[in-house]
């Protein structure tokens, strides 16, 4: 953290002659050795080292599939199969890239939603936050213009769909919405000039998104970790170095992952795609369903549970624009929801809303899933927009441990002050 | 003990799939799942069965359906139906559909027979030709179809979650060669006083029941093997796994080496999570 003294010791004479000129591997060791980190920090931390690889891995593997991939309308889909059948463990590499996609954004929502249980968005990591949210956004896109590229029917129509959803504005001022429309499609229809200007964004979006990700993590390394407790550190031995004991229990957390990460890479390759996508796009035959990827479904639910294209468009984008502003929206004066009897419930609720949505948002626009579509969308924004301030300012939060070091060693542990623990001294 | 958790799910979907088919209001072809020696996280491919779907395709459904991604070459390389390449390149030699090549040294195009390296064509040169041979239905091509059909549950909505969770914990891939199976077995006659559109085919598993393909194999037409035995059900189910390799010729290797980095991530997570236990045992947590 800002106010942690640097410990770092140069082994070396040219150890300290880089130091004087360059402090890179000071600036390392202070950020990631002797970090101070929440002795109490449970699994749930591991996901921002499994985000990390995400990223990594994705750009791995996405240069190398570019080397073999063609982005012309003509031979975008051939050329995937000749990386599936042709190229030397091409399947290998394009499952991981495709399955990497999505365990991406399961990682990136169980770290979100870490987030909001214990109150990670509140005063100081405002910044932190945003930064998370911007990332996210970074990270829609990216996926969206990735899944184009295979050029299937349903990277095609869901295209066509998605960037339809720009002409609404035609309904604000005439004209802008379609000129928009033409604008991102480079022509008056979803070509192969919009595949190749897709395929041009996404090999430069994941720079944007790593950009992103080192101020998220030097905004991180500013205010430090959030933990269960939402409390501060406070004591001496409310924390333990990075080194070894955050890095050892994120390689645990990494590695379990990436089982999960291995078994649809190897046995379920297709299991969270489209089987149209293995049918070249055809732009006179529209599929009977098209259906965005699962990580979409929540917010193409929200779109479609508003009965005006332009109220819809404005109701998804909001979704995550209303994100920005739930440091302030929340009113509580404790992080956790561990300490929050009222607010605990609510956030359940809101958990098990999203799985609705995402649920909805695969079934047809019809009947009684546009109906519960609209509850559980009515849910999504009330959650943000009036139970964060409302139960913030009627809750009564249950007792605080007077610091971490309480709170993992029972009452009286943490004191005298820093003498019975300073773990590392052992 | 399989067959009995199989047999009880197949229970409680046949007493819930109405409540289903009510619920969603449209129609829901159920499709049996069928055995696949391919299937599920350990499954690999039957080299006999990939030959003897290999035969049906080419006596049967070669006559209209190309598989343009598949090349003679794939159908010697290991993991698939592993023909000698010198039959093989019989095959080719003797194959009715010729490859274009040229221009020659006259500036000509000709015709040649197909090498090993060259795709396995169907007998049309384009679409046009195609659906002009055909009554205006396109014979699609048949590389990739496994892949690109699949089977929606029929269960009721609120199982959906339970069938997921099962189907990724078996490694459940097969929804292709399961339709492509359904499909070939379901030219039954129509129901009374369905309305058979002209030159059209009633089929029990395709979606709208109205499918321009003639039947390709019958009760009493169907390809015999080299040994005598062989039945529609037989056909369909050879020619559907036949389909799912040329759809997906990397299975074995993928499922192999995927042991291993199964084998590799357990052992190492349980050794760091030993190693990480050993280290926090220094500190209270």
């Amino acid at each position: 953290m800002s106010n942690h003294v640097s410990t770092y010791k140069p082994q070396s004479n040219i150890a300290k002659w880089f130091d004087e000129r360059l402090p890179i591997m000071r600036l390392v060791h202070d950020s990631f050795v002797d970090f101070p980190t929440p002795r109490n920090l449970n699994y749930l931390w591991t996901f921002g080292g499994i985000l990390t690889f995400c990223l990594v891995a994705q750009l791995v593997s996405g240069i190398v599939l570019a080397m073999h991939y063609q982005p012309s309308a003509a031979d975008a889909f051939n050329s995937i199969e000749r990386i599936r059948r042709d190229v030397n463990y091409g399947w290998m590499i394009r499952n991981f890239h495709a399955v990497g996609a999505s365990m991406f954004f399961i990682a990136v929502y169980i770290h979100i939603f870490r987030g909001l249980y214990y109150g990670s968005y509140k005063a100081p990591r405002e910044i932190l936050w945003i930064l998370g949210v911007f990332i996210f956004l970074a990270m829609m896109a990216t996926a969206f213009m990735g899944y184009a590229l295979p050029w299937g029917q349903m990277s095609f129509w869901g295209v066509t769909v998605i960037t339809n959803l720009f002409s609404s504005l035609d309904s604000v001022i005439p004209g802008v919405g379609t000129a928009i429309v033409t604008w991102l499609w480079g022509g008056y229809s979803v070509s192969g000039t919009t595949l190749n200007r897709f395929f041009s964004l996404h090999y430069l979006l994941p720079f944007v998104i790593t950009g992103l990700v080192i101020l998220h993590v030097w905004a991180l390394h500013v205010v430090g970790q959030n933990n269960p407790t939402g409390l501060d550190l406070r004591l001496k031995s409310d924390s333990v170095p990075m080194a070894p004991y955050a890095v050892m229990k994120d390689a645990v957390g990494m590695f379990a992952f990436l089982i999960l990460f291995a078994w649809f890479v190897f046995f379920l390759p297709d299991y969270l795609g489209h089987a149209d996508n293995y049918t070249e796009a055809n732009p006179l035959v529209t599929p009977p369903h098209i259906v965005p990827e699962w990580y979409f479904l929540p917010f193409y639910a929200i779109l479609r549970a508003i009965p005006d294209k332009l109220g819809g468009v404005i109701a998804m984008f909001g979704a995550i624009v209303v994100l920005l502003f739930i440091p302030w929206l929340d009113t509580s004066r404790v992080r956790s929801t561990k300490y929050r009897p009222i607010y605990k419930w609510f956030f359940w609720l809101f958990a098990f809303s999203c799985l609705a949505l995402g649920y909805l948002g695969a079934k047809p626009a019809d009947g009684v899933y546009v109906f519960w579509a609209r509850v559980f969308t009515f849910y999504y924004f009330a959650h943000f927009l009036l139970v964060m301030p409302i139960v913030g300012l009627i809750e009564t939060p249950k007792q605080l441990p007077r610091s971490i070091t309480e709170d993992v060693l029972g009452p009286g542990g943490g004191i005298p002050e820093g003498a019975a623990a300073a773990p590392e001294k052992r | 003990m399989r067959n009995t958790v199989r047999g009880a799910l197949v229970a409680v979907a046949l007493v819930l799939a109405p409540a289903a088919a009510l619920a969603a209001g449209g129609e829901h072809i159920h499709y049996d799942r069928q055995q696949w020696s391919f299937g599920g996280f350990s499954g690999q491919y039957d080299k006999a069965q990939l030959q003897r779907g290999f035969q049906v395709y080419k006596e049967v459904c070669a006559n209209c359906h190309g598989m343009k991604r598949l090349s003679f070459r794939n159908l010697v390389q290991p993991g698939g139906p592993e023909f000698p390449a010198e039959a093989v390149k019989a095959l080719a030699a003797g194959w009715s559909n010729k490859i274009v090549d040229g221009p020659n040294d006259e500036g000509k195009m000709f015709e040649r027979a197909p090498l090993l390296s060259d795709p396995i064509l169907g007998p049309f040169k384009n679409e046009n030709e195609a659906r002009y041979a055909n009554n205006g239905a396109y014979p699609l091509d048949l590389s990739l179809v496994a892949k690109a059909r699949t089977i929606e549950p029929t269960a009721p909505w609120y199982t959906h979650i339970f069938l997921m969770l099962r189907d990724i914990a078996t490694g459940y891939q097969e929804a292709g060669p399961d339709y492509l199976y359904g499909l070939l077995t379901g030219y039954v006659d129509p129901p009374k006083g369905f309305q058979l559109a002209d030159g059209m085919n009633y089929n029990s598993h395709f979606p709208g029941h109205q499918i321009a393909m003639a039947p390709p194999l019958a009760k009493d037409n169907f390809i015999k093997y080299q040994d005598g035995t062989g039945s529609l059900e037989q056909n369909a189910k050879d020619v559907s796994a036949f389909l799912a390799w040329a759809a997906d010729p990397s299975l074995n290797a993928r499922k192999r080496i995927g042991w291993q980095v199964m084998l590799y991530l357990i052992v190492t997570t349980l050794l760091l999570y030993l190693a990480k236990r050993r280290i926090w045992a220094r500190v209270a947590h």
